[in-house]
């Protein structure tokens, strides 16, 4: 295998890392990765993975740029308002790193969509900030077999971990259904301190680059709990719930749903 | 004692640190186990550097000299 000098020296301090060398910056650059919202968590996940070199990244939203994302959506800058975010996003990794293949969808993704979306895809991100989404999105990388990389941020906390389909408990395991509607503020309404984003986003980040590179031991049966205003980093044990509605014993969720939005 | 023959080699002269590391691995990773790899390294901070991290990778170091140009030779056996 004959590298070019840019290819060694832009990845050379992933190299050097024995659990990368030269095989594993391959392995990055031969993945593939879906981002779902290139908001607050899929701005921090979407540069760093372009930085790493994932060599395909598809990102997927549905909105145009406000001025009121900037505060925590470092993907999009103060000229890209009314930009649709796709467009935006695409742009900043392809200028972090050119030699990448993205594919920008600007679309919601749905039951109609999903599983098409996905199919062409290795690990799929969470970063989409509503209970109808991610339980959609949680039911497809089920059905697919796909590891997701889930995320989700309010005020000062955030929470990580990493689903493998079978091998650890999902989404549902621990939140069998989407709240009442009304019951659950969203950033909107509650409010985010923007740096929270990017502890998310790049734990999310480094859980790919793990998955990837088949390195380390991922959130796969532990949920990261962190409260920035005590700085707390906290892990719980997550286990397969056997009554879960999707992986369990007796599934009765067999196909996708879509729940209705509340906000 | 019979000289060692080297596998493959690596001109690393002008290669700050650390491409210089870098490339080496890079090779390292083509090469067969126990197969050696001969490495000209620059005096000061690479031959400071190099060989350490080489052997952090689990080589081995068969031998580093000073060669007449004022550079190193370093063999390296492949783990």
């Amino acid at each position: 295998m004959t590298y070019s000098e840019d290819w060694i020296e832009r990845y050379s301090r992933h190299i050097i890392l024995s659990e990368v060398g030269g095989d594993g910056q391959q392995k990055i650059g031969n993945a593939k990765v879906l981002v779902l919202g290139a908001g607050g968590l899929g701005s921090p996940v979407a540069l760093y993975l372009a930085a790493a070199g994932v060599g395909t990244i598809g990102i997927a939203d549905n909105d145009v740029v406000d001025l009121s994302n900037l505060q925590r959506q470092v993907l999009h800058h103060t000229p890209d308002i009314g930009r649709p975010k796709v467009e935006s996003a695409a742009e900043k990794m392809r200028l972090i790193n050119p030699d990448l293949d993205i594919k920008p969808y600007q679309q919601m993704v749905d039951s109609s969509n999903i599983m098409d979306i996905i199919k062409d895809y290795d690990i799929v991100v969470d970063g989409t900030d509503n209970f109808p989404t991610r339980f959609l999105v949680n039911d497809a990388c089920y059905f697919a077999k796909k590891p997701l990389v889930h995320g989700a941020i309010l005020r000062f906390d955030g929470q990580a971990f990493t689903i493998v389909p079978d091998e650890g408990p999902c989404y549902r395991c621990i939140f069998p259904e989407p709240p009442p509607a009304g019951s659950v503020p969203n950033c909107s309404q509650a409010g985010i301190l923007g740096s929270v984003a990017g502890i998310i986003g790049t734990v999310q980040a480094t859980e790919v680059l793990k998955l990837i590179l088949g390195k380390g031991k991922t959130l796969t049966g532990r949920l990261l709990v962190v409260d920035t205003l005590d700085m707390s980093f906290r892990q719980t044990k997550i286990r397969k719930d056997p009554a879960c509605p999707i992986c369990g014993e007796n599934p009765t969720v067999t196909e996708l749903v879509d729940y209705e939005w509340v906000c | 004692m019979t000289e060692i023959k080297a596998d493959d080699s690596l001109d690393l002269r002008g290669v700050l640190c650390p491409i210089n590391f870098v490339k080496t691995k890079l090779k390292l990773e083509e090469m067969d186990a126990g197969s050696h790899l001969e490495v000209l390294l620059d005096d000061g901070d690479p031959i400071a550097n190099v060989p350490q991290s080489v052997k952090e990778e689990g080589h081995q170091i068969m031998k580093v000299g000073k060669a007449d140009g004022g550079h190193y030779r370093m063999l390296i056996k492949k783990a």
